[in-house]
């Protein structure tokens, strides 16, 4: 399937919960409301004709600094799928609060997700819900803070830790 | 000056001679550096020909602590702990620019050079130092190591 | 008479313990050992550690810790303009430096909807291709040096020396190269690029036949190896693991093949494919790559368009820029700007015949050639506005995913910019990240002494895993 059948089954299964649908330099984009993110996500697994087996890469982006954003959600949760079997990609947005920012976890639909959102729980301090052991990946356990989010300056030292033990 | 002192200061040289042509590195090698402290080992460059070819993974037996790479904050511990460990005599070099003061990684995660945390005795600059580099900076340890005075 | 082979008689009944049974002096006499492995490996991997609980040598339960060497590449790819990235991203990969090179100014191309000379992709493929040989001789060499097979490792590590030579010819350096730029690369190749990269691959062909005789067949590596570490071929699908170890499991996907990017449809190579996705056959799969990215190196020189850089200069070279600035002040600008120029060792490259055949004719992301620079306004100009900052290279406002066949897997960048001359978000989607995750799935169960294979076969780059 090309790019704009893709979106056109997101948005003829889900309707109203896809804010958003478009393309830009040849990716072809879904931002998908709060609330419903891992349906979408399930849907996008499970349907036979999308099929997206493979969970390339799940991040975050921070709209804090945004110029024309600052009024938008401060979060998005970025997840890029892969289908092995009908090579084709989508790129799927899920908005986050910055006061509670909870999404579910898709740890039950690809196994990579529990480490890709553990590094997202660290770099940006996205809460993923139903994530069995959701603690800092790349950072030390004793480390305050979220270092990629905009607020963080690059250079804020902290404390050296010792030893454990 | 008195005989006691001529025998000694030519142990002192025949131990220094010995010492510096028999080093155990401990490589400790975190990022891009340790390719190029692979080459240096390798047949191209070899540093096997100064006696320092056999690098021995435990702190234990080793004499030269070889700071190979980035060690940032989580990695620090370690690097200390491993260094405590180490018996005297010990030395340690810092090989690349990221273990000399932080090279351009200037941030929330890397230390700014390990001579914050540990006493280095040679700094190989280079990011990575060419293999040259870094048999130059194997030759000023020599030396160093040579020039140790032995105590009684 | 008594036999003289008569054992004696038992008068003391024997009892036997066996390790965890027994009623003395308590009933569970052994717990299983915590044992921990790793951060800094003797393997030279980088630093990682596998958090093992042990029941004599059988692998209970594992766990993955890294981020022992983050170094906070995405916060600094924000600091900095467009083309700041470029030392940080060689850093990622360190083995294959150039390919992350060129994947991130693919994406930042991407944004800015720019294609590259064909010449250019020609370079960035062969250069690519250098690169993967390099990645999969370090691993082979190393994981074989793990197993016991120093040989192989000091031969591995010889025949990349070879090809560091070549690279060091075109870019400069051997390992940290920042050889691309966004909108092209750097400097064209060297005359003697092509004559430098047919000794390499003679050396490298003969390295790979010996070590293919000494491990290959060899009973021990093959023990060692075979059945090890296997992962199925949904677990690997799941667990988003591309690349190499993909292959091994039977799924012929290549970025290169899938979604082709440069000029990787004109040229014609196979994609290796294993069986069992165990450690010998993605051992067996890099062997293979190694020769596919030979024939495609190849083909790219015999196809490489504007030939070979035999630039021959029909006029004066100038002595250097002050003469050519000082010329141009004074006015005498007739076919300045075509008279070549001499310049510094590290900005060769730069002059306006080589600039042109491999930089895309975009004036918002490239440097004029030197001679545009010293010796017109309107190429100060450009030069200026591309260097200040504030100015600069600023794609418009959007994002765009680039994946590109990276040594381990697929390799995306995806760059996300807000129209300022620095880039918004900058994500490296590392494709170590996702077998080094599905470690502890690949080694509970198994031996202590069939985590080094497995993880040498993973072949995690720590600069890439933590970026």
């Amino acid at each position: 399937m090309d790019g704009p059948a893709i979106l056109a089954r997101l948005q003829e299964r889900f309707g109203a919960t896809i804010l958003e649908a478009h393309e830009h330099r040849g990716d072809h984009t879904a931002v998908v409301g709060p609330a419903a993110g891992l349906e979408v996500l399930r849907f996008c697994r499970d349907d036979p004709a999308l099929r997206f087996d493979m969970l390339m890469d799940l991040t975050a982006v921070d709209w804090l600094k945004y110029p024309g954003r600052e009024d938008g959600l401060r979060f998005e949760v970025v997840y890029h799928l892969y289908s092995v079997a009908e090579n084709h990609r989508v790129r799927i947005k899920v908005p986050v609060d910055e006061d509670t920012p909870v999404v579910a976890s898709a740890v039950g639909l690809w196994a990579i997700a529990n480490w890709f959102e553990r590094e997202v729980w660290d770099m940006f301090g996205i809460r993923f819900e139903g994530h069995p052991d959701l603690r800092r990946l790349l950072m030390y356990e004793e480390f305050v803070g979220h270092p990629l989010r905009k607020d963080y300056v690059i250079n804020r030292r902290q404390p050296l830790i010792g030893p454990k033990n | 000056m008195s005989v006691g002192q001529f025998f000694t200061s030519k142990v002192d040289d025949a131990i220094g001679w010995a010492r510096k042509f028999s080093i155990f590195t401990y490589p400790f090698v975190t990022a891009c550096c340790g390719m190029e402290y692979m080459a240096t080992a390798c047949s191209h460059y070899d540093i096997d020909r100064f006696g320092a070819g056999l690098p021995r993974f435990s702190p234990r037996q080793a004499d030269v602590l070889f700071v190979v790479g980035t060690v940032n904050h989580k990695m620090a511990p370690v690097l200390k702990r491993i260094y405590d460990q180490m018996t005297e005599p010990k030395w340690v070099v810092a090989f690349g620019q990221c273990t000399c003061t932080g090279a351009f990684y200037d941030n929330y995660a890397v230390v700014q050079g390990i001579d914050t945390i540990v006493p280095v005795d040679i700094y190989i600059p280079g990011c990575p130092p060419r293999p040259e580099t870094v048999l130059d900076g194997l030759m000023k340890l020599q030396d160093k190591i040579a020039a140790e005075k032995q105590r009684a | 008479m008594a036999d003289p082979e008569a054992q004696p008689p038992r008068t003391r009944r024997t009892q036997e313990f066996f390790l965890g049974e027994g009623t003395f002096p308590q009933p569970e006499a052994t717990e299983n050992m915590q044992v921990n492995i790793g951060p800094s490996h003797p393997a030279m991997h980088g630093v990682i550690r596998i958090f093992t609980e042990l029941d004599g040598e059988q692998v209970v339960r594992a766990d993955v810790e890294i981020g022992y060497l983050h170094r906070g590449f995405e916060k600094h790819c924000e600091a900095g303009p467009y083309n700041n990235a470029m030392p940080y991203t060689d850093r990622l990969n360190y083995v294959s430096p150039l390919i992350n090179n060129f994947g991130y100014c693919s994406a930042v191309e991407k944004l800015l909807d720019i294609t590259p000379t064909d010449r250019c992709q020609y370079i960035r493929v062969i250069m690519s291709e250098i690169s993967r040989i390099t990645d999969h001789l370090t691993c082979i060499g190393a994981s074989a040096m793990e197993l016991g097979a120093f040989t192989v490792f000091l031969y591995m590590i010889k025949a990349r020396e070879f090809l560091w030579e070549v690279i060091e010819q075109v870019t400069g350096a051997r390992l940290t190269i920042s050889y691309g730029r966004v909108g092209g690369v750097k400097a064209d190749l060297t005359p003697d690029f092509e004559a430098g990269v047919r000794k390499a691959f003679v050396e490298t062909r003969t390295v790979l036949g010996e070590v293919d005789k000494l491990l290959t067949e060899n009973r021990i590596f093959v023990d060692r190896m075979k059945g090890v570490g296997a992962l199925s071929r949904e677990d690997t699908i799941s667990y988003a693991i591309t690349g190499p170890m993909l292959r091994a499991c039977g799924v012929p996907f290549d970025v290169r093949r899938a979604t082709p990017y440069w000029v990787y449809d004109r040229l014609d190579f196979e994609i290796p494919v294993g069986e069992a996705g165990d450690n010998y056959d993605r051992y067996l799969v890099r062997m293979a790559e190694m020769e596919q990215s030979m024939r495609i190196v190849e083909q790219a020189l015999r196809d490489l368009p504007g030939g070979p850089t035999n630039v021959d200069f029909e006029g004066r070279p100038m002595s250097a820029p002050p003469e050519y600035v000082d010329r141009g002040k004074l006015g005498k600008t007739d076919g300045l700007l075509l008279t070549p120029l001499r310049l510094s060792p590290n900005l060769r490259g730069q002059e306006r015949p080589f600039h042109d055949a491999v930089n895309a004719p975009d004036r918002r992301a490239v440097l004029p050639p030197k001679e545009h620079t010293y010796g017109s306004i309107e190429g100060l100009m450009n030069h200026f506005m591309l260097v200040m900052d504030g100015f600069g290279i600023r794609p418009p406002k959007g994002e765009a995913y680039f994946p590109v066949e990276g040594a381990n897997g697929e390799l995306g960048f995806y760059v996300v910019s807000d129209g300022t001359d620095r880039p918004y978000r900058v994500r490296c989607r590392p494709p170590c990240l996702p077998p080094t995750a599905a470690m502890p799935r690949m080694i509970e169960g198994s031996m202590v002494a069939d985590i080094v294979p497995t993880f040498g076969s993973v072949n995690m780059i720590a600069g890439e895993l933590e970026r």
